[in-house]
């Protein structure tokens, strides 16, 4: 098995300790980037090739260089640990056992991007990764490696998954209404408090220690061609070895789930994937041989996203769980803009009806029609992360819907 | 400045202008629920959708600001289905209950829907509930479903009045627009969020159920509550008058005007309407001698008048008009004093508290007409006039709407004045403590039901128009000084108010070169020059 790089500690006793995790070289990628200088270190992320591991997939370096580079008042760099992604887990498994490793990431980015503040926002059912982090960044501090120019804060959210949405988790961490905000302005020029602000997931930040460290030639070979290093999957669902697996990004679904994850429990057969996350659209049994990188889920018609993966065999309902996803995105839509609002609770509603058996032949085209024509048209990508499943459930597995319309 | 063009027409606007600007300025209406000049962009309600060549999908035209060689298309095939499909959502979970609802008829998802509807109705699920009727305040009432969450009127209390008193609660369809814990909507423009409610959410509590709105008619006019002059239109039903009990004013809603109010007006002046229709109207001229009152016509009363005033004058003669007339008024006041010689000619009361002000819109002078009054020359000294007429020195005292006992000045220096004159005339639209004790008593119109101008602190003069007929009985004070002084021997001219201004134009220097055309909708400033000159 390759070389793991983010979860390298985990297997250490007391890894979450500062002593630890010097122990086995933590912080010297800092000691490294503290000699460069800001435009360097932007430069070396942009050539590992990292992309953002909470979704979105943006490259990491790019984005550190959307700063304003005149810009004289403060920048903030904040983490989104709101992992809220329907079958993601990682970045908690990096909370509660490297915490210094993200501590690490934080301060070569905050150096990047001149930022003498950062914000870490936990979700806020997470309370043992808080509990780790927050024991993690006193420990930081008393050793020096904070406050020296770079504070961190560590904020807890209050149970939205729309928070994890880079403009909502900013209206959040403002004492706002977790409302995602307009762009233009984009948070690198008018981000939080009306300041530039980047905003990086976890696992993104994590991997920014090794990079600086080993080379950013090392960690882009690791990966695929246009995306750089390993990631974290999440692996959940009817496979004999639910879990976190790192891998580099090259790394197909199929190996995942049978090398990896020890292959599909219960009936022991196949039916349909979840490869990123509750937003990406599904994949039949037949679909599996993608890789997990940015690009080849793309291709395949859907999204690695926060690279959760969702298994499940022969004995799922694919209707039951479309509609406990429908009931999630209803359930979770901050209501702020009008086509996400209605249409999340009519298409659970319309959804919810028909397993109840009062399902009417016109149901499921309506429920594509609305997802379509909501699609795109909302101020953030929560409702286009909603129409994924909407569509591809439907249209992969018409049958077993048609079939409950029947009855 | 940015060239864009917009539906196949060019047009240059400011830097930062945004799509929906530039397009009204070309008469093209981009349609939305959310966007409000005044207030800051949302972009919830998602409907203002254009096409933007070279952009892959339609675009909120709200936050979106003109650039140069921009070109946009507000009515491509995909913008008109977008169109549908949001109104389609924003009905999603509406009541459709227009029957009974008091914005019907001029209710924006109505209006849209119109145009832009998919009718065809695919919901066929039971709706959310939310809470229906829901007072939050004196003025403002809540239905919480038929609200489509577009946050104009929370961004109000947010960002005009910076009280904060509203909020949307809750997340997806359960979003729910509501009151903090323990706030009451009940700032002094709390009657606005009724305004840029696009739909029947907020409703006014002062006007709903009274008409319904098609049958109003509407006239442009200045708010007479302070000296800012609030350009406003006042909406009268006569067509339905058994639908509001006689009420014939039926609300106020402010008009827009960027030097004096922009979008808006104060609560005090919105709900201060209401003496036009109040039972303590005066309607007939009549006449109290010791105990006995006994009506008199028109004639009689002018002529009484005439008579009494011509015999006391000059020096028996003591005059305080008031701020709350309109500039034809008072010139028609400066030419009676001349033509008879009087000089204790005044205006000005002093009120019986300060009057509240903020830096906004609210004035502590609550007179709509105070600066017209001093330009044309009325300010004497009231308190003098007071006290001759307290000292016996005055045979006639003519007094113009004020309740002198409603004032800064002790009860007894009233009352003795009041006693101390021989005749004591009042010319007002209500009754009062002072119309009370006049002895000749000569009703007037009030403003919402003639024609007239207001000169307002900053010295903009505005003109107002008649909503209603005058009360039977009465008379614009104008129209009441022009037949005395008819009596007293001037020649006939000036019979209506464009009249009277067109003669206050050629005499005091500040109105100079004025007319009523010119003046227009939106106000003219004095000319500063003049005023400084005769200084």
């Amino acid at each position: 098995m390759a070389e793991t790089i983010l979860m390298r500690n985990f297997g250490r006793p007391q890894s979450h300790t500062l002593a630890a995790y010097r122990e086995h070289g933590g912080y010297r990628a800092w000691d490294k980037a503290r000699a460069m200088e800001a435009a360097a270190l932007v430069d070396e992320v942009k050539k590992s090739n990292l992309r953002g591991l909470g979704g979105a997939g943006f490259p990491t370096g790019t984005k550190w260089s959307f700063i304003p580079k005149n810009h004289t008042g403060p920048v903030y760099l904040v983490v989104n640990a709101d992992e809220g992604e329907p079958g993601t887990f990682k970045d908690r498994y990096l909370l509660e056992r490297d915490p210094h490793a993200l501590i690490e990431g934080m301060l070569i980015a905050a150096r990047a991007i001149r930022s003498a503040v950062g914000f870490v926002y936990i979700r806020g059912e997470y309370v043992e990764p808080w509990r780790r982090f927050s024991a993690a960044v006193k420990e930081a501090y008393d050793a020096g490696y904070l406050g020296q120019g770079f504070d961190v804060v560590v904020h807890r959210g209050a149970g939205a998954y729309i928070c994890g949405e880079e403009t909502g988790l900013i209206s959040s961490l403002e004492g706002k209404k977790g409302w995602p905000k307009l762009k233009p302005p984009f948070p690198a020029i008018k981000g939080a408090f009306g300041h530039p602000t980047i905003v990086n997931n976890v696992e993104t930040l994590c991997c920014v220690p090794p990079i600086i460290e080993r080379g950013a030639a090392w960690f882009a070979e690791l990966g695929s061609k246009t995306q750089g290093g390993t990631r974290m999957y999440s692996v959940s669902g009817r496979v004999q070895r639910p879990g976190v697996y790192e891998t580099p990004v090259s790394v197909t679904l199929r190996q995942l789930i049978y090398d990896h994850a020890g292959g599909v429990s219960a009936t022991g057969r196949l039916k349909a994937v979840v490869p990123g996350g509750g937003s990406a659209a599904i994949l039949t049994a037949d679909e599996i041989d993608v890789t997990m990188d940015v690009d080849g889920l793309k291709a395949a018609g859907s999204m690695i996203g926060s690279a959760g993966v969702i298994v499940m065999d022969e004995s799922a309902s694919i209707p039951e769980a479309l509609m406990v996803l429908a009931r999630f995105y209803a359930h979770e839509s901050c209501g702020q803009c009008t086509p996400c609002r209605e249409s999340t609770g009519w298409i659970y509603k319309m959804l919810h009806r028909l397993l109840e058996g009062h399902g009417r032949k016109e149901d499921l085209d309506t429920i594509l029609d609305v997802a379509r024509r909501g699609a795109g048209t909302t101020i953030c990508a929560f409702y286009d992360g909603a129409v994924g499943p909407y569509i591809s459930y439907i249209e992969k597995f018409r049958s077993e819907f048609d079939a409950l319309i029947r009855k | 400045m940015p060239k864009v063009t917009i539906d196949g027409k060019e047009i240059e606007v400011e830097a930062g202008t945004n799509l929906i600007e530039a397009a009204r300025r070309l008469g093209i209406e981009i349609p939305h629920y959310c966007y409000h000049p005044g207030l800051s962009i949302a972009g919830q309600c998602r409907l203002c959708m254009v096409d933007i060549e070279k952009t892959p999908r339609p675009t909120i035209a709200c936050n979106t600001q003109a650039a140069d060689g921009m070109v946009v298309h507000t009515e491509s095939d995909r913008v008109i289905e977008t169109r549908k499909s949001m109104m389609e959502f924003h009905l999603v979970n509406h009541p459709l209950d227009c029957p009974v609802c008091d914005q019907a008829g001029e209710c924006w998802l109505q209006i849209y829907y119109m145009k832009h509807g998919l009718y065809d109705p695919r919901m066929v699920d039971e709706k959310v509930h939310k809470p229906k009727a829901v007072p939050l305040g004196p003025n403002v009432i809540l239905d919480a479903e038929r609200c489509i969450l577009c946050s104009r009127c929370v961004r109000f209390c947010d960002e005009i009045t910076k009280t904060g008193e509203l909020g949307i609660f809750n997340r997806g369809d359960h979003s729910e627009l509501g009151l903090f814990p323990g706030a009451e909507l009940h700032n002094k423009y709390a009657g606005n969020v009724v305004d840029i409610c696009p739909v029947g959410a907020l409703t006014d509590r002062d006007f709903r159920f009274q008409v319904r709105v098609w049958y109003l008619d509407t006239a442009k006019s200045i708010c007479p509550g302070c000296a800012r002059g609030c350009n406003i239109e006042i909406h009268v039903n006569r067509r339905r008058p058994h639908h509001a009990e006689g009420r014939r004013v039926a609300r106020l809603k402010p008009r827009f005007n960027p030097d004096v109010n922009t979008w808006w007006m104060c609560d005090e002046g919105r709900y201060g309407f209401k003496f036009v229709d109040d039972p303590d109207r005066l309607t007939r001229p009549w006449r109290r001698d010791g105990d006995a009152v006994s009506e008199l016509t028109w004639d009689e009363a002018v002529a009484a008048t005439a008579q009494a005033l011509g015999e006391a004058a000059p020096a028996g003669v003591g005059i305080i008009a008031s701020p709350k007339m309109a500039n034809e008024d008072l010139f028609a006041v400066r030419r009676l004093a001349r033509r008879l010689g009087v000089t204790r000619v005044a205006f000005r009361v002093p009120p019986a508290a300060p009057g509240y002000e903020d830096d906004f819109l609210i004035r502590a002078d609550k007179n709509p007409n105070t600066r017209g009054a001093e330009l044309i020359g009325l300010d004497g000294d009231a308190a003098a006039v007071l006290a001759d007429a307290g000292a016996g020195r005055l045979r006639c005292l003519l007094v113009f709407g004020h309740d002198l006992f409603d004032s800064a000045w002790p009860e007894s220096q009233v009352a003795n004045a009041l006693r101390g004159a021989a005749t004591v005339i009042f010319i007002g639209s209500n009754g009062n403590r002072t119309s009370a004790l006049a002895h000749d008593v000569l009703p007037a119109a009030t403003w919402a039901e003639r024609d007239g101008t207001f000169t307002n602190f900053q010295g903009r003069v505005q003109r107002f128009r008649p909503a209603v007929e005058p009360l039977a009985g009465t008379l614009p004070e104008w129209d009441i000084i022009g037949r005395i002084l008819g009596l007293l021997g001037d020649p006939p001219g000036a019979t209506r108010p464009v009249h009277w201004f067109r003669d206050l134009a050629q005499e005091v220097p500040a109105f100079a070169g004025m007319t009523y055309q010119t003046i227009g909708d939106t106000g003219l400033m004095i000319a500063e020059q003049a005023v400084a000159a005769t200084r």
